[in-house]
Order: structure tokens, then C-alpha cells, then sequence
């Protein structure tokens, strides 16, 4: 069912100079009522914010002086806990990294539906939905739960996030691998192995690589949070100096994450040309 | 592709020759000796007798989690709805101030290498930080609730949707571009007629991506009291009801499950 007389009245409009682009959703009724349901869900969602303008208007203060922070950060005073904090932090990004990439790879292997059987495809799939739902953040208050705090619940948490994010884009791109290279390895007689190492793995390497570069940036950034809840690194340095309205030492960590994080995407993007 | 006649007359073949097999080799020794190294510091800053009785206490925490507390549900929703909002509202208000910016950051459309400089500067300091981070300190600048977790979604959600949306920009076809400027077009009738369409399905695809991301990170968010679903989960946790954060897992869970799924079908739509 067109819209007969809608189409008319943008030919009249058009012919006096005045020219409109087509809308997306043809029908005027369908148009109006995706406007009403959005215009009702705005005002809904917005009804349950409660803003006490008193409490903002005595916060803005703070908030400009953590903005002005950032033309005098603070890296002195606290150095050797931003020192310890980084370290733990970066050390942390790495080994959590390897250990989930390496994960991964079984992982991502059964979760590929050309590859595993059935029963298998289904829990690994399971694996890496569990992984992906929960932020790192609620993984890592748990694994403080079970193994204390301390860099190791971090590197834990983030190995467990790194695991499903990989898996889960590596069993995507195993799927898309070209069946003549897996067919040709099969005819030799390869077995699994053989099959999977010759025909699957020159195939995903370039872009495990290129993943696993990816999510170590992601996994820094990661620790400068899970510290809040005690899984060690930055965070729990970065968690002190808010709580203490310390802004120019939070400033001063903020400026270190956005420059390593700035580093290692340099970085990371001139391993992924030179490996691709 | 090296071959090697050996002296017993036989061939010996390899996909790589004897210098890259070095190089390769090198870089794994190294990348395996930087492993050790990190494993160590990490190891000494463990306390191990800690572990000694994980498997106990994951088997308890286990324990205490199952069967989840279904009673809980009801007084859960309202909370719930209010994590999806955080992350609706803080995706539209990051919408809002990344469209602008992307036009800025992108090569082709940027007004001035300065201002460039400027909105690719924003585009990373706001990827850089972490929600919970930004969440951390709206609260204590406008207090806890539900508005510092929209802001503190869409400050983080500024970076990304910039990035992903100028790099849209950036790969814009420059027939149509050129054709409506011959025709005197300005420069917004340019934006509106000849770039706007054409960056409109990843314009869709990036929103909703991100929206499906907010609303796993809005979940969160709680814990810093920046409201949601995070601070009946943040209590639960405080009070040791296992059973109850069981229930809030279960919920958080189908809620991202159902997200995921709009968002791969929007995605598949408009791509």
C-alpha cells in the first residue's frame, strides 16, 4: 500500500523548488507511530532519573577541579604506588593475555560449527557466552572471592575475558576459512591435527594475531578497573585517589593509561600490517 | 620456498627460510621469556596460601549461588529498567556529541587540521576510560544514581561511536560528494544530501553495536553506585546472599542475551 497522495504532494513541492529526501519507513501511519512509541520510551526512561540539582550545582565545583587537574597532574607525591600500580598492571595485560589466547584456541576450534561435533560446538558456544555477558569487573569480584585479592584473581578474570572474545571471533573467522585448502589437506589423508595445523591454522593466524594484539589493549585498559574491587593493578591506586578527591594524582594515572593505551594501538596496528 | 639437498641425498623443504625460521624463533623465545618474567612479579605479589582452599571456597560460593533466589525477581525489575535506560539515554547522549565530532575527526571533512587534532584527542581519552571509571567520578561530582551512570555511558560511548563513525566518514564514495557541490551546494547540503546517505546504514550498525555494549557495561555500573541493576547487586554481594546475586546474574544474562540478539538483527538489516 503506497502512499499515493504523499507521492503528490512531494511532486507538487518538488516542481516549486523544494525538495525532500525520501523517508526511510514508506507509510505515513507507521512513520508517526515509531515516533509516538520513541517520544513515549524518552519520556518514560527519563521520569526515573531523580537529578538533585542542589547536590550538582555544590559538585560542579569538584568537577571543574578535577578537570583543571589535568593541566597540573600530579605524578610525584605518589610515585612509587603509580610505579608498582602500573607494573602490576602491565604485567598482568601480558600474562593474561597469553594465557587466554592460548585458551582460545581449543575453544574457538570447538566452537567453529565446521570443525567440532555437535555436542561439543554447543559447549563451547556455552563457554564463551558466559564469558562475554558478565564484565570483567563482576568475573574478577568473584575470582577475589574464591583466590584472595591480588594480581592473580586479575589475571584470572582478565584470561577468562580474553578467552571468550577471542574464541568467539576466531571460531567466526575458522568458519569463513576456504573449503578447498581443508578439502586438498584432507585428500593427503591428514589426520585431525595434520588437517588442522596445514589447512585451518595459515589460514587464522594472521587474524589470531591481529586479535590478540587487540584485546591486549583492551585487557590494559581492563586492569585499571578490576583493581576497584582488589584484583590488583592500577585500579586499586587509581580507586584511592578519587575516593580521596586526590584529582591530581587521579589526573596523572588517567594521562599514563591514555598514553600506554595510545602506545600500544600505535603499536598494535603496525604489527597487524606486518603480520596480515 | 628454501629447499635443502642434504648430503645424504636426500630433500629437506620448508614454507620459511633459514632467516625468518631465526626471526620467528626469537620472537617466541623472547615473547616466552617476557612471559616468565611478568609470571614472576605476578607470583610475587600473590599471597599463595591463599589458594590452597580455592577449590573449597569455589565449591561453596557454588554452593551458596544455587538454587537463585527467585523471590528476589520482582523487587529486581525496577532496577532493571533502570540499567537499560542508563544504557539507552547514555547511548543517545553519546550520540549526540560523537556525530558532530566524527565530522570534525574524519580527513575529509574536518575544517582544520587544529580542530582534528582536537576531536581525535577526545575520541581517545574517552575510549581510553573505562565506564566504571567515568562512573566513579560523575558520582562524586553529581551524586549517585541513575544520571551519573547515563553520563558516564555516554562519556565512554563518545570515543567509540566517534571513531567507528569517522571512519565511516573517512571511506565516503567522492562521486556523489563532488556532484552535489557542483551544483552549489553548501557545505551541510553537501553533508545532508551526498554523505549523510551514504554513511547512514553504518551510522545504524555502530549505535546499535554500541547500544548492546552500554548495556552489558550499565550492569555494572552499580558498583560505584552510579545506579541499575549493579547496586542490588553491589548489596547482595555486601550481604553475602549469595542466592540473591544468582538471581541477578540470571537476569543480567537473559537481559544482555536479548540485546545481543536486537542488535545482530539490526546489524544484518541495514548491512
Amino acid at each position: 500500500m503506497t502512499d499515493i497522495s504523499g507521492k503528490d504532494v512531494r511532486l507538487n513541492a518538488a516542481r516549486q523548488g523544494v525538495w525532500r529526501p525520501l523517508p526511510v519507513i514508506g507509510q505515513r501511519w507507521k512513520r508517526l507511530t515509531l515516533n509516538a512509541a520513541v517520544l513515549v520510551y524518552l519520556v518514560l526512561a527519563t521520569s526515573s532519573i531523580e537529578v538533585n540539582w542542589a547536590r550538582v550545582s555544590q559538585g560542579m565545583d569538584r568537577g571543574l577541579d578535577f578537570v583543571a587537574s589535568f593541566t597540573r597532574p600530579d605524578f610525584m607525591s605518589r610515585l612509587d604506588e603509580i610505579g608498582l600500580g602500573l607494573l602490576e598492571s602491565l604485567t598482568m595485560t601480558f600474562v593474561a593475555t597469553v594465557i587466554g589466547t592460548v585458551l582460545a584456541i581449543p575453544v574457538g576450534l570447538g566452537a567453529a560449527a565446521n570443525m567440532a561435533p555437535t555436542p561439543v560446538y554447543l559447549f563451547c558456544r556455552a563457554v564463551i557466552a558466559i564469558s562475554r555477558t558478565f564484565q570483567e569487573i563482576i568475573i574478577a569480584i568473584l575470582f577475589v572471592t574464591m583466590f584472595g585479592f591480588g594480581p592473580l584473581a586479575g589475571v584470572m578474570t582478565l584470561a577468562f575475558a580474553t578467552l571468550g572474545f577471542t574464541a568467539k571471533l576466531l571460531a567466526e573467522d575458522i568458519e569463513d576459512v576456504r573449503k578447498d585448502a581443508l578439502e586438498a589437506v584432507k585428500a593427503t589423508g591428514a589426520g585431525w591435527l595434520q588437517w588442522v595445523n596445514y589447512a585451518v591454522q595459515p589460514q587464522v593466524m594472521p587474524r589470531l594475531i591481529g586479535l590478540s594484539m587487540y584485546r591486549l589493549d583492551i585487557n590494559f585498559r581492563e586492569s585499571a578497573v578490576i583493581g576497584i574491587v582488589g584484583a590488583g593493578g592500577i585500579g586499586a591506586t587509581l580507586n584511592t585517589s578519587i575516593n580521596r578527591y586526590d584529582y591530581d594524582t587521579s589526573a596523572a594515572i588517567l594521562i599514563l593509561i591514555i598514553i600506554i593505551v595510545l602506545l600500544s594501538e600505535y603499536l598494535s596496528g603496525h604489527i597487524r600490517r606486518w603480520t596480515a | 620456498m628454501p629447499v635443502n639437498y642434504l648430503k645424504s641425498g636426500s630433500v629437506s623443504w620448508h614454507p620459511k627460510s633459514r632467516r625468518q625460521r631465526l626471526i620467528a624463533w626469537g620472537l617466541w623465545f623472547s615473547g616466552l621469556a617476557l612471559f616468565c618474567i611478568c609470571w614472576r612479579v605476578i607470583s610475587e605479589n600473590t599471597i599463595w596460601e591463599f589458594l590452597y582452599d580455592a577449590d573449597e571456597q569455589a565449591l561453596s560460593l557454588l554452593g551458596r549461588m544455587v538454587p537463585p533466589d527467585w523471590q528476589v525477581t520482582g523487587s529486581l525489575l525496577a532496577p532493571l529498567w533502570d540499567t537499560i535506560n542508563i544504557a539507552t539515554i547514555g547511548t543517545l547522549l553519546g550520540l549526540l556529541i560523537a556525530f558532530p565530532l566524527a565530522f570534525l575527526a574524519a580527513r575529509n571533512t574536518s575544517p582544520h587540521p587544529v580542530l582534528r587534532g582536537f576531536a581525535l584527542l577526545v575520541i581517545v581519552s574517552s575510549r581510553s576510560i573505562n565506564a566504571l571509571i567515568w562512573a566513579m567520578l560523575l558520582v562524586t561530582i553529581v551524586g549517585p544514581g541513575v544520571f551519573a551512570g547515563m553520563l558516564a555511558i555516554a562519556l565512554r560511548s563518545i570515543g567509540f561511536l566517534g571513531k567507528l563513525l569517522y571512519e565511516a566518514i573517512e571511506e565516503v564514495e567522492v562521486g556523489p560528494v563532488e556532484a552535489v557541490r557542483s551544483t552549489g551546494a553548501s557545505p551541510m547540503q553537501v553533508l545532508q544530501v551526498a554523505i549523510w546517505p551514504q554513511i547512514k546504514p553504518a551510522f545504524a550498525g555502530i549505535s546499535v553495536y554500541r547500544w548492546d555494549i552500554n548495556i552489558r557495561e550499565s550492569t555494572t555500573l552499580g558498583l560505584v553506585g552510579a545506579g541499575g541493576i549493579g547496586l542490588a547487586m553491589n548489596a547482595a554481594i555486601n550481604n553475602l546472599a549469595w542466592a540473591q546475586v544468582a538471581t541477578v546474574f540470571v537476569l543480567i544474562f537473559l537481559t544482555v542475551l536479548l540485546s545481543e540478539w536486537v542488535s545482530a538483527n539490526v546489524r544484518r538489516h541495514v548491512s
